[in-house]
């Protein structure tokens, strides 16, 4: 029989479009093929520095969310009680006279009475400024839920952190230590360099991770740790280099704050701070004369010793307590093997491998540079050991110091943006920390005036606390109180829970975008549920009205008062900011746009435009002209490319000025026209000489000065001592003329340690362990992404349903088969759900794929939906506050430095259950006013098969 | 009764590397992606949005566990049609639906000709057919032969949507009839391995096996131990100690 002829050359689509893509936080650089105005298909852009043409699941299944059934087609407002999705659709105008006649009446009396606090947003360059530009300080996105811990460990320590700001050098490490990292943060990168790194063959890959799935699969080594304790064989992994004197001495006297002298006064108002210059120029020991001099690469710093100054002051390298420390039996391994589970020997040879592959195979690149003090280089030395951290150290409530010993680590082995180490990401290192301080202090907040600073920032000390003079805190998250002092990404977790209870005070609009706040992104989710609908006796809601803006019926739509639909991510204009969250690698310099690829066939609008809109009803001064006018008329994508942060500096880097500026320069009306030509992103691949040692380098530091990353090219020296917490620590031993309140003063004291240390997480160390023995943990998996994936045709294919897995040992003593029901406890609640056991788990410690349970008839499923009827999330066992102790106050159930969410220190116990079915199981929610039916077959694509669209 | 090509000009197929392949489903959605709207579309979904949602895929990732303790292992394993040099899905197809390419072996349907039968899926020992019961029809892994050969492409696009899209680069593709192919070397080099060899049908699709862990302190040439750094004058306690090794660093 012949074989048939095949239409073998028909063109994918009639265009092709650029755009970036939104299914999780990569933001890599996609080509849509449309064919007669529908997506065809989505692949990566092979020209794209993040994704270089891959393209994860989640990316891949784009079509399946730009077309999902869950979109909210027209702007709602509530009819029924709050809860009960009971909506009418109105008109945009009738949505925006509501929203501007709510948000005027605050502004003009008390701008902090609005909340505005966003979820995954990629655009907070913007939603950020917006709320400086209201007047309120209540804002913040979800990165104190998610990891605010890495990302101010690392800023406070390095001037980068992992993921966003900095990645391992994939092609010449020879040593990868990753801890607790799932599908997480960055995505395809890390796939790509992992599988680029075992290509290579000289590199071992350790994968610390108390779950054997995803990387820790393909790891050389797989360390199932005990959830909490990564700091512990962190700690013990320097105890074993200190012990044996393999440190890079050299390192640490030339690029970090290691022989920087101290104060050694203890009961001293200076004591552990810095000695400085009247310049404000720390001090170091110079070892060559033996007198004081201000630090610079060129001294030979003391990294030891004790000395007395010439005013007779007693003084030491800040190294030394930090050593001390460290070498200290707290920090032996079999200590560490009694809280992490893993074996001394273990936790040894592990050591003497870091040791092995940082000073017995140094990495040397024949490159020559020259350094911030001048002194030629003729080559680059490089210590090829790597780290990568992500939530499973972030989300614990000793993770800032958990992280910030790991910079340690990385700094005491020299592993710091050499050849083969971690990496700097540029607009990345900026000055320890970034010199931008949190605004909302009471002169800042003004009726009817915009803040003179951005909502967050790095505090230095008690001075930039954001606290009442009795200590009270400003803000309604009460990030940058003594409650969480530096709390650089807000506490998002709290202000729902805070509103509430009207503490510190109560508000009167809570306006969130794409916050799942009534489902998964919230702790204690039956609590956040009731709070949201709570009333006064008088009928009044206590948090008295609710925007919210999202593009997909999710389950927090039914708890606002009016609805905002958002465009799908290939609907609408973006930036993806350097002033941001940049999408660069170690070796290139990069930012981004989304262009609408397709236009909405709703009644929808990008939020980015309606908040210019809404701003400009609002009359904020930076929306408004002078004569009343819209500042950018053409919304999001005008501000895009005509507002500036100062001068020359605007979000997009690239095609400014007459095109051809980069880093500063005019607004250029054809840049976003400029950037489509280019593949909708703009990079700049660093010159060999300016790719290690940036924290130094004087050839890459005076490039980012130009470039107006950073102000000024001094040397950026690593701070492994924290003066700015132990300036927190003498506030709460009674230095200082700002003072916490009584009841946080021990608390501050223990905690706001200049050297990293461990502790047990506050909820193990406050729960019995007997009545919860089990640690409980989730994973996000990698074919999804939180929430948005359950209404994704094809992904909820992959993950329909999750369950609790537990080590087959564990489960056996409990009775356990897989499939059996049981009763998850926690010291707040309990769930049922299905178990299936397994071997790749730490005993003590049971997990489940995070936000595949979903409410009954929310995101466009069916209400008999496996996410419904088998889906469970742990986030009903999680409180939000720590357990109630006798006459004590009750701090957030979060670290207590950054007030990160310690959703990972989660205790349980695991009962089997009698019963079968999934509990709790809350009432079906209506499918918002204005839904399309979700279709009963999908059969897409068969149209361009037959050769044309629908 | 289908009969089979005697030889294949080529022998096109993947190589699947199991060293790095972390589970990811990005084949396998990238896949579906592409062929939904290919010459095999579309890959229908039932139920997309209800209780039993059942899809065609044509590349499906089977994550388990092997042993237990310290030599267990958890596997992803990728799985499509392999492309077999002598199908039984072929041969079994009553109608001439389903066949071989003399050209470079790939095994599609023709469905104008299926009847949905469904011997060949009964007949395929890997699980890899896929009926679209909304159509009527079998369908199966085309290796993108709409894609590799398109001309309406530029020609480093011309590889299944699987390889392009892979983020760890575990999937290759090419000629594997040809010994010099850069996948016959991989092949060749990394004791790249058929699946079930002893059914016989002669899979073209190969599969690398995980390369030797690195887990004994000897692989990367480290001892097992650090050595405390020596000390003669144990004296000043710990910051005597420590101001001694300071000082020699």
């Amino acid at each position: 029989m012949a074989e048939p002829a095949l239409e073998l050359h028909r063109p994918v689509g009639d265009t092709v479009k650029t755009t970036t893509c939104y299914m999780c936080a990569c933001r890599c650089g996609i080509r849509v093929h449309i064919k007669d105005g529908v997506v065809r298909y989505i692949e990566g852009n092979r020209d794209h520095p993040k994704n270089k043409g891959v393209l994860c699941a989640k990316g891949s299944a784009g079509i399946m969310q730009h077309l999902s059934p869950a979109r909210l087609t027209q702007p709602l407002k509530r009819v029924g009680p709050r809860g009960s999705g009971q909506f009418e659709t109105i008109s945009w105008d009738e949505a925006m006279g509501l929203a501007t006649t709510w948000l005027s009446a605050i502004r003009h009396s008390d701008p902090r009475k609005l909340a505005f606090f966003t979820g995954r947003d990629q655009s907070q360059a913007l939603t950020g400024w917006w709320a400086s530009q209201f007047g309120t300080p209540n804002y913040a996105a979800h990165g104190g839920f998610c990891s605010v811990n890495m990302a101010a460990a690392g800023l406070y320590t390095l001037g980068g952190a992992f993921w966003e700001f900095g990645e391992p050098d994939w092609h010449h490490t020879r040593y990868l230590m990753m801890f607790g990292v799932a599908e997480d943060h960055d995505s395809n990168p890390i796939k790509m360099g992992l599988g680029a790194l075992k290509t290579r063959g000289e590199a071992k890959f350790v994968s610390v991770n108390p779950v054997r799935t995803g990387y820790s699969a393909i790891a050389d080594e797989w360390v199932g740790i005990r959830p909490g304790s990564d700091g512990m064989l962190v700690g013990a992994l320097i105890h074993e280099l200190v012990r044996a004197g393999r440190i890079d001495g050299p390192f640490l006297a030339r690029y970090t704050n290691a022989g920087w002298l101290i104060y050694d006064e203890p009961g001293a108002a200076r004591h552990g701070l810095f000695v400085r210059t009247d310049a404000g120029e720390p001090l170091v020991w110079d070892e060559v004369t033996g007198t004081p001099q201000p630090w610079s690469g060129t001294v030979r710093a003391a990294l030891g010793g004790a000395y007395t100054l010439p005013d007779g002051s007693t003084v030491q390298p800040s190294l030394r307590p930090l050593l001390a420390r460290f070498a200290d039996a707290a920090y032996s391994p079999e200590r560490a093997a009694e809280v992490t589970g893993i074996d001394a020997a273990t936790i040894r040879r592990l050591a003497a491998e870091l040791a092995h592959a940082a000073f017995d195979q140094a990495l040397v690149i024949d490159q020559p540079w020259t350094d911030v003090w001048g002194v030629e280089h003729a080559q680059m030395i490089g210590r090829p050991v790597s780290f990568h951290a992500m939530r499973g150290i972030s989300a614990h409530a000793n993770g800032f110091h958990t992280c910030r010993m790991l910079h340690v680590l990385q700094a005491l082995l020299g592993a710091v943006d050499t050849p083969g180490s971690w990496r700097y990401k540029p607009p990345y290192p900026k000055p320890i920390p970034p010199a931008l301080k949190p605004t909302g202090k009471p002169d800042q907040i003004l009726a009817g005036q915009p803040m003179p600073g951005p909502p967050l920032g790095f505090p230095m000390g008690p001075e930039d606390l954001l606290v009442e003079a009795d200590g009270t805190p400003r803000r309604i998250d009460k990030a940058f109180s003594w409650d969480a002092p530096m709390a650089s990404h807000g506490m998002m977790h709290m202000v729902i829970a805070n509103a509430y209870r009207g503490d510190p005070y109560p508000i009167d609009t809570l306006f969130l975008y794409m916050a799942n706040m009534a489902w998964n992104s919230a702790m204690n989710t039956a609590g956040t549920m009731e709070m949201l609908t709570a009333q006064h006796p008088g009928g009044e809601y206590v948090i008295p009205r609710i925007i919210y803006a999202d593009a997909y019926a999710s389950e927090m739509v039914a708890y606002a008062d009016l609805v905002l639909p958002d465009t799908t991510y290939l609907e609408r204009w973006d930036c993806i900011s350097l002033q941001d969250r940049p999408i660069s690698d170690a070796d290139t310099v990069a930012d981004a746009i989304r262009q609408p690829v397709v236009a909405p066939d709703r009644d929808v609008r990008a939020f980015q435009d309606v908040l210019i809109d809404l701003g400009h009803r609002l009359g904020l001064p930076g929306l408004t002209n002078p004569d009343g006018g819209a500042r950018y008329p053409g919304l999001y994508a005008d501000y895009i490319v005509r507002h500036e942060r100062a001068p020359g500096v605007g979000l997009l880097a690239g095609h400014r000025g007459d095109g051809s500026a980069e880093g500063k320069g005019p607004p250029n009306p054809a840049q976003l026209d400029a950037y489509i030509e280019g593949g909708c992103f703009w990079a700049k691949t660093l010159p060999v000489e300016h790719r290690y040692f940036r924290f130094a380098n004087r050839g890459y530091l005076d490039w980012a000065v130009a470039m107006g990353f950073v102000g000024h090219a001094d040397a950026i020296a690593l701070q492994l001592y924290s003066e700015p917490l132990q300036k927190f620590r003498l506030a709460a031993e009674g230095h200082g003329a700002i003072q916490p309140p009584e009841h946080h003063r021990a608390r501050i004291a223990a905690y706001f340690d200049p050297v990293p240390l461990w502790y047990p997480p506050f909820e193990e160390a406050t729960v019995s362990r007997e009545a919860f023995p089990m640690h409980a943990i989730t994973q996000r998996p990698m074919a999804m992404y939180h929430a948005w994936g359950s209404q994704n045709a094809w992904l909820r294919q992959i993950h329909t349903a999750n369950r609790l897995y537990i080590h087959r040992g564990t489960g056996s003593a409990l009775g356990l088969e897989s499939e059996d029901w049981v009763w998850v406890v926690s010291h707040h609640g309990r769930i049922r759900c299905q178990v299936t056991l397994m071997d790749g788990v730490n005993p003590g410690t049971v997990w489940t794929w995070n936000a595949i349970g979903k409410r009954r008839g929310t995101w466009g499923l069916d209400a008999d939906a496996p996410e419904a009827t088998r889906g469970f999330l742990l986030n009903h066992l999680i409180a939000e506050l720590l357990p109630e102790q006798p006459g004590q106050y009750r701090y957030a159930n979060a670290d207590p430095i950054t007030g990160q969410a310690a959703w990972y220190d989660l205790k349980v116990r695991i009962e089997k259950a009698a019963e079968t079915g999934l509990w709790p199981d809350w009432p079906a929610l209506k499918r918002p006013a204005g839904s399309k039916p979700s279709p009963r077959i999908n059969r897409f694509g068969a149209w361009f098969r037959a050769g044309g669209a629908q | 009764m289908t009969s089979l090509p005697t030889t294949t000009t080529k022998r096109l197929g993947l190589v699947i590397d199991l060293d790095i392949c972390v589970g990811c489903h990005a084949c396998a959605v990238n896949c579906k992606e592409w062929n939904t709207g290919g010459i095999a579309a579309p890959l229908t979904d039932l139920d997309p949005y209800g209780a039993e949602p059942l899809g065609v895929w044509f590349n499906r990732i089977h994550s388990f566990e092997v042993g237990e303790g310290a030599s267990g292992r958890t596997v992803h394993f990728p799985k499509s049609c392999l492309h077999c040099e002598t199908p039984d899905c072929v041969t079994v197809c009553p109608t001439g639906a389903s066949y071989k390419r003399a050209e470079d072996g790939i095994v599609l349907v023709q469905e104008d000709l299926c009847i949905g039968c469904k011997l060949c899926s009964w007949a395929c020992p890997y699980g890899a057919r896929e009926y679209d019961y909304d159509a009527g029809v079998m369908k199966k892994c085309t290796l993108c032969v709409d894609k590799i050969y398109n001309e309406s492409l530029e020609e480093v696009d011309r590889v299944p949507a699987c390889v392009a899209t892979c983020p760890a680069s575990a999937r290759h593709f090419g000629d594997l009839g040809n010994p010099d192919s850069d996948v016959s070397r991989l092949v060749a080099e990394r004791g790249g391995y058929d699946l079930m060899p002893e059914l016989g049908y002669r899979p073209t699709n190969k599969y690398l096996p995980p390369r030797p862990k690195q887990t004994k302190a000897g692989c990367t040439g480290a001892p097992a131990a650090l050595s405390p750094a020596p000390d003669e004058a144990p004296a000043g306690g710990v910051f005597g100690w420590l101001d001694r090794l300071l000082s020699k660093l």
